[in-house]
C-alpha cells in the first residue's frame, strides 16, 4: 500500500510542478503581452509543434539516427577497448591516458577537424557523437571487468579455467552493472554530441537535423519553433535515458541489487 | 595415523609478503590420506596463508611442498583431486544453485549429462536438492555455504580445503553444520584440511589438530583427537573435550602470542 502510494507520487508530483510552472509561464505571457519573438506561450509552443510537425519531426529523425547509430558504435568500440585493456596492464597503461585525452578535448574543438577529413557530412556527424560517447562506456566496462569477486577467481585459477573461460564466464557478467551505468551516461552524451556537432558542422535541405532547426529559426526569429525542437530534444534526451534504464533492469533485476525493487 | 601415505608435504615452508611481513616462518606439515586436520590458531598466525599454499595459490617464499610424491608443475590433474571451500561463499550472484555447482566441470569440459549427475549428487550430499534453481540471493548464509561446500564435493576431491568456512554463520547454524561435514567426510572417506580460529569447532571435528602461533607465523603443536566418530553433539560435554580444549588453548597461551581468542562467539 505504502510502496504503490510512493510510486503514484513520483509520479505526481513533477507533474504538478510541470502543470504549475506552464500555466505562471501561460499567464506571464499574456499578462505582460510579451511578444512571441521573445517568449512564446506554452501554448503557442505546442501549436507549432503540431504545425510544424512534418519539418520538426524529419529533423527529430535525422538527430535519433546520428545519436543511436553513434551510441550503438559507442558500446561496439568502447567495449572492445575495455576488453583489450583487461587482457595485459601493460596494454592499459599504454593506451589510457589517450581515451582520456579524446575525453577531455572539447568535440567543439575537434568536429571541425573531423567534418574536413570526413567528406560525408552524416558519417562526420556519427563520428563526433560517438568520440563524445565512447569514453564512460570504456572506463566503465573496464573497471567492471576488473571488479571480479577474488574467492571465485581463485576458484577459477583452482579449477585451471582458460582466460576464455575466465572472460566470459566470470569477468563480463561480473562488469554487467558497471556497463549498464556507463551506458547511462553515453546515451546522453550521444544525442549531445549529435546536437553540437550538427551546430559546428551545419547540414541543410533534407538531412537537417534539430539542430540545424535550431540556428535557423534563431536567424529568422522564428521562437516558437525554436522552443519546439528544444522540446523535442529533451524528449528524446529522456526517452533514450529511460530505455536504457529499462535494459539495464531487464538485464540485471535477477539478481543485481542496483535493480532490486525492495518495495516489492 | 602413522604409516598413512602423507598426501601434501610441506617442509620448511617460509612466506614473506611484499610488504616484509613474515606470514610463515618453517613450517613443516604432513597431510595424511583420510585424516580430519584442523589448522587452529589466532588471528594473524598464517593459517589462511598456509592453507593456500596447499592449493598451490601461491608459492612459498622458501621451502617446497609436494603433492601426492610431486612437484606443483608435475601434478597436471591437480584441479580436480583439490577442492577448496572459502570463508564466503563466494557464488556466482548471477547463476541458479546448479550453475553454480557444475562450475568446476563445466571449467574442466566435463559432459552435460555427467555434470547435471553429479550435482545432483553433490546437492543431495548436502541436503540443497530443493534450492537447486534458486538464486544465491534467495538463499540464507548457511545454504549459501552448503551450495559452496556442494560445488567443492561436485569433483569427487581426494583432498578438500575449507578456509574458515563457518566462521560467519550463527552458532545454531555451525553446529549444524559441523556434524554434517562429520557425515560428509566419513562417508566420502576424502582428506579434509579445516581452518578454524575456533578451539570448541577444532577439537569437535578434528581426527586431528595443528596448532598454530603468530608472529611469525608458525607450528606450535599437533596431536591426535582420538574420540571415536561418528562424534554426537554430547561429545562437546564429556571430559575429554575439555582436556582438548584445555590443551589447545594453553598451547597458545604458552607461545606467548596473541592468546586472547579474537571475536570468537564460543
Amino acid at each position: 500500500m505504502r510502496a504503490h502510494r510512493e510510486r503514484l507520487l513520483k509520479i505526481l508530483a513533477p507533474l504538478g510542478v510541470a502543470i504549475v510552472a506552464l500555466c505562471a509561464w501561460q499567464a506571464f505571457v499574456e499578462l505582460w503581452k510579451i511578444p512571441p519573438y521573445i517568449v512564446p506561450s506554452p501554448v503557442r509552443v505546442a501549436q507549432t509543434l503540431v504545425g510544424d510537425r512534418a519539418l520538426l519531426l524529419g529533423s527529430l529523425g535525422v538527430t535519433m539516427e546520428i545519436a543511436l547509430t553513434a551510441l550503438a558504435l559507442a558500446i561496439l568500440i568502447g567495449v572492445a577497448i575495455a576488453l583489450l585493456f583487461v587482457q595485459s596492464r601493460w596494454i592499459e597503461m599504454s593506451l589510457f591516458p589517450y581515451a582520456i585525452l579524446l575525453q577531455v578535448t572539447p568535440i567543439v574543438a575537434i568536429a571541425p577537424l573531423i567534418i574536413i577529413w570526413v567528406r560525408d557530412t552524416r558519417v562526420a556527424l556519427i563520428l563526433c557523437a560517438t568520440v563524445v560517447a565512447i569514453f564512460p562506456v570504456i572506463s566503465n566496462t573496464t573497471l567492471g571487468l576488473r571488479s571480479v569477486d577474488p574467492g571465485l577467481l581463485n576458484l577459477f585459477r583452482l579449477s585451471r579455467a582458460t582466460r576464455w573461460q575466465t572472460l566470459w564466464r566470470l569477468r563480463v557478467p561480473s562488469a554487467l552493472p558497471y556497463f549498464f551505468g556507463g551506458l547511462r551516461i553515453a546515451s546522453g552524451l550521444a544525442l549531445i554530441g549529435a546536437v553540437v556537432a550538427e551546430f559546428v558542422a551545419g547540414t541543410g535541405g533534407q538531412g537537417a537535423g534539430l539542430a540545424y532547426q535550431i540556428l535557423l529559426a534563431g536567424i529568422q526569429l522564428n521562437i516558437p519553433r525554436l522552443f519546439a525542437a528544444l522540446v523535442l530534444i529533451a524528449v528524446a534526451g529522456v526517452a533514450m535515458f529511460a530505455a536504457t534504464v529499462a535494459l539495464s533492469r531487464i538485464a540485471l533485476a535477477r539478481w543485481h541489487e542496483s535493480e532490486m525493487r525492495h518495495d516489492a | 595415523m602413522v604409516g598413512r601415505p602423507a598426501i601434501v608435504e610441506a617442509r620448511s615452508v617460509c612466506k614473506t609478503y611484499d610488504t616484509g611481513t613474515r606470514a610463515l616462518a618453517q613450517v613443516d606439515l604432513d597431510i595424511r590420506h583420510g585424516e580430519f586436520l584442523t589448522l587452529v590458531g589466532p588471528s594473524g598466525c598464517g593459517k589462511s596463508t598456509l592453507l593456500s599454499l596447499i592449493a598451490g595459490l601461491s608459492r612459498p617464499t622458501a621451502g617446497r611442498v609436494r603433492w601426492w610424491g610431486a612437484d606443483f608443475a608435475h601434478t597436471g590433474g591437480m584441479g580436480r583431486k583439490i577442492g577448496f571451500v572459502f570463508q564466503s561463499p563466494t557464488l556466482m550472484p548471477w547463476a541458479r544453485v546448479t550453475t553454480n555447482v557444475r562450475l568446476p566441470l563445466d571449467l574442466a569440459g566435463a559432459s552435460r549429462r555427467n555434470a547435471d549427475a553429479a550435482v545432483a549428487k553433490a546437492l543431495t550430499r548436502v541436503h540443497l536438492t530443493p534450492f537447486g534453481d534458486q538464486l544465491p540471493r534467495q538463499l540464507s548464509g548457511g545454504m549459501q555455504m552448503r551450495a559452496s561446500i556442494a560445488r567443492a564435493l561436485v569433483t569427487e576431491p581426494d583432498l578438500l580445503l575449507m578456509d574458515e568456512p563457518f566462521g560467519a554463520l550463527d552458532e545454531f547454524t555451525r553446529q549444524r553444520l559441523d556434524t554434517e561435514l562429520l557425515d560428509l567426510w566419513s562417508a566420502q572417506r576424502m582428506t579434509i584440511v579445516f581452518v578454524t580460529h575456533s578451539i570448541h569447532e577444532a577439537v569437535f571435528l578434528s581426527s586431528r589438530v595443528a596448532v598454530m602461533g603468530a608472529h611469525p607465523g608458525r607450528m606450535l603443536d599437533s596431536w591426535a583427537i582420538d574420540a571415536p566418530y561418528p562424534r554426537e553433539p554430547s561429545f562437546r560435554l564429556t571430559r575429554a573435550f575439555a582436556e582438548h580444549a584445555e590443551r589447545l588453548s594453553a598451547c597458545v597461551a604458552d607461545a606467548g602470542g596473541d592468546a586472547l581468542p579474537d571475536g570468537d562467539a564460543q
